[in-house]
């Protein structure tokens, strides 16, 4: 694939290069207006750059958009390239989903937390879960010692799942999970229980994060080596495009390759990329690209740089379109349109003058809507410091609400679109996004330079980059490098000390209740169907209902996939 | 002064993988000249104190945001002593709640850095302390 392919013939120069023709007009303004104006009076700097340090000119003009058409590079809503969104009536339709990410404590915790968010208008779930359920450890476990329902619920076994649900008609609401290592076993207990409350698996909808690549590259939440972790995930996808054609069995996502310190073009390049993975992943494993690909979903950050983010968005759709189609022949336009959630970027919160926070997730959230983002959750004010209060948590949904009942920027599709500056900035970020693209395809794929630690040494040195550039003062951040002030202490959300232990006691009341003979039959069921290369979603599946533990569950794939350590590199 | 580089292990305990701080923090300090080992992800308290005495550092630096800090901080602190390595600066960077701060100053945590701290604040800290314990 080569570069000019990429883009109809857009030339655009950012550094104001030989490329860059500006009209007779412009250049006359040039000369007359602007040259004697900056005599004097200087610019504040020499160079404007985004927050991921990308260089941004004075004025944008038609002469940024030589070669740029905009019916082939913009088009129309609803149509390919989607620039404008996958909507043709976007926002004017349907709102995004309110979708706020909550989980703490116990599940009776968090499930009363969910039920107080719907009754406030939120319109989906979204199940933060705990660190031992995210690496596969019951609460328990010895490792679990301090994190059992600090950062998330702790779910360990059926039971917890049926009691999270409790009184949520499953069938209604759509729930994302944010759980990628053990994802299928999660997801097989969130089934039992839509099973249970008698909700159709062909009508249930929501969204499993299951991205197990951006584990390795960002978050770190991994159990198993890549190859064994792959297969989990494509196994979900097959059982996914047969049993459950609502939900999206994976949510590609950037967030956390952003919060590892990523610049906007890398957040997006090393995510379209891993979307790339697994579609390649997919096809070998013999399913028909329009069968899953319609399942795919993405999730963005939405940083601080309001216009670098938007360029973002509107560079992916345009970049996952033309995968699909060109270099994995979809047919379905379902397989080329990109769907995305966004969450406002956790890394930009400050402990300090924690209210600004309020300010920052609000102008992050406008961008992602001004993006077109399908769902969006929006930090809350506090969390530089712990979870998020109801008060603090209320105040980052309205935020949403304002933005979609308020603002008015709901009532046109794709405001931006023919903006000089936009449309130049989002064919810039899709040069860029393609240039990494073209990288990592030369690697030989995602697991191949996640093991060479390729993307993860970019993310590490840009996040090195933007430390020095905050402590030098090059990028302000407004109450912690600059505009500093005494302040109080902020009031914040206690976790209860005792949740470890009553989840301990539920753990031990559920081994003792439980039929041991058949959680027994079922776990070697499980271990020897991982020995060969049948789907294991149906032997999780029936684990799961038999009330095997997560842990359980998640070692006896250890014995038979080994586990995974990865290079620190610094 | 002497020419004794500080040598300092910077450590994730529990089970958290955000190692951006982490490594932000292991560079800037091994930029300012210091000795930096970094564990990795996923320490026990017991690996973190065997690599302390191991690596015979002068600083840990913790890097936690998970909420575990008051269940494994104070059973690292009580590890070291039995080795005999009570004088080393302990100090923690991450999500830590205000209200914890003096019972973890109370198990002898020398310092807690909190989100935007710059990083020459964490080198002075440093290289004061090590003054400090060279005159002593």
């Amino acid at each position: 694939m080569g570069k000019e392919s990429h883009l109809s013939s857009v030339t655009t120069n950012i550094e104001q290069g030989p490329n860059r023709k500006p009209s007779a007009d412009e250049a006359k303004w040039e000369k007359s207006v602007l040259e004697p104006s900056l005599e004097k009076s200087p610019e504040r700097a020499k160079r404007f750059t985004t927050i991921s340090d990308y260089p941004i000119q004075r004025l944008y003009t038609p002469a940024d958009l030589a070669g740029w058409s905009a019916e082939k590079d913009l088009g129309f809503p609803g149509q390919p390239p989607y620039a404008r969104g996958i909507h043709s009536t976007m926002y004017r339709g349907r709102l995004w989903t309110m979708r706020q990410f909550a989980g703490f404590g116990t599940a009776e915790d968090t499930n009363q937390r969910f039920r107080y968010l719907l009754s406030q208008g939120q319109t989906g779930l979204s199940v933060a879960f705990d660190l031992p359920t995210l690496m596969g450890y019951d609460s328990d476990h010895l490792l679990s010692e301090g994190e059992v329902g600090k950062c998330g619920v702790a779910i360990s076994s059926l039971a917890d799942m049926e009691v999270l649900f409790d009184k949520i008609p499953m069938a209604d609401v759509s729930t994302s999970m944010t759980i990628n290592s053990p994802a299928a076993v999660i997801w097989a207990m969130y089934l039992a229980v839509a099973e249970k409350q008698g909700a159709d698996w062909k009508k249930i909808s929501g969204t499993l994060q299951n991205d197990i690549l951006k584990e390795y590259i960002a978050q770190k939440e991994y159990i198993y080596p890549p190859g064994p972790s792959m297969r989990l995930v494509i196994d979900t996808f097959e059982f996914g495009a047969k049993e459950t054609p609502k939900f999206n069995v994976i949510s590609i996502s950037g967030y956390h390759i952003r919060e590892a310190g990523s610049t906007a073009i890398q957040e997006l390049a090393f995510t379209l990329r891993d979307g790339i993975e697994y579609v390649e992943w997919a096809l070998r494993r013999g399913l028909d690209v329009d069968d899953f690909s319609p399942h795919l979903s993405f999730f963005f950050n939405a940083h601080s740089d309001f216009f670098e983010e938007i360029a973002k968005y509107r560079a992916a759709r345009r970049i996952w379109h033309k995968t699909m189609h060109e270099r994995f022949g979809a047919k379905s336009p379902r397989s080329w349109a990109l769907r995305f959630h966004t969450q406002t970027a956790g890394c930009s919160l400050t402990a300090q003058q924690p209210y600004n926070n309020v300010v920052r997730t609000a102008l992050q959230a406008l961008a992602a809507v001004m993006g077109g983002t399908q769902s969006l959750h929006t930090n809350s004010l506090d969390e530089a410091w712990a979870l998020p209060t109801e008060f603090a948590a209320t105040i980052a949904l309205r935020t949403q609400q304002i933005i979609a009942h308020e603002s008015g920027v709901t009532n046109t599709v794709d405001p931006l679109g023919g903006s000089y500056f936009v449309e130049s900035l989002t064919n810039e970020v899709e040069q860029g996004a393609w240039d990494y693209i073209e990288k990592i395809d030369a690697l030989g794929g995602m697991v191949n330079a996640i093991e060479r630690s390729y993307p993860q040494r970019e993310i590490a040195e840009a996040a090195y980059r933007y430390q020095v550039s905050v402590d030098r003062k090059e990028k302000i951040v407004v109450g912690v490098n600059d505009f500093i002030a005494e302040e109080k202490p902020l009031e914040i959300l206690q976790i209860d000390e005792t949740v470890a232990h009553r989840q301990a006691e539920r753990l031990r009341k559920l081994r003792a209740d439980r039929s041991a003979g058949e959680v027994d039959r079922r776990l070697k069921s499980l271990r020897k169907a991982a020995e060969g290369t049948e789907n294991l979603m149906p032997h999780i599946y029936e684990a799961v209902k038999a009330y095997a533990t997560l842990g359980e569950i998640c070692d006896a794939l250890r014995d038979v996939f080994g586990t995974y350590e990865e290079v620190a590199i610094t | 002064m002497t020419d004794k580089k500080i040598r300092v292990l910077i450590a994730k305990p529990g089970l958290d993988g955000h190692d951006r701080g982490a490594k932000v923090i292991a560079r800037a300090l091994r930029d300012a000249g210091m000795e930096v080992i970094y564990t990795g992800l996923r320490q026990t308290p017991e690996m973190i104190a065997a690599a302390a005495v191991q690596e015979d550092v002068d600083v840990i630096g913790l890097s936690i945001l998970s909420g575990a800090h008051n269940a494994l901080c104070p059973r690292l602190m009580e590890l070291l002593r039995e080795k005999g390595m009570g004088d080393v600066t302990v100090l923690i960077g991450g999500i830590i709640p205000e209200a914890d701060i003096p019972s973890l100053k109370k198990v002898g945590i020398a310092e807690v850095f909190l989100p935007g701290t710059s990083t020459q604040d964490i080198v002075d800290f440093i290289r004061k302390r090590f003054a400090e314990a060279q005159k002593a």
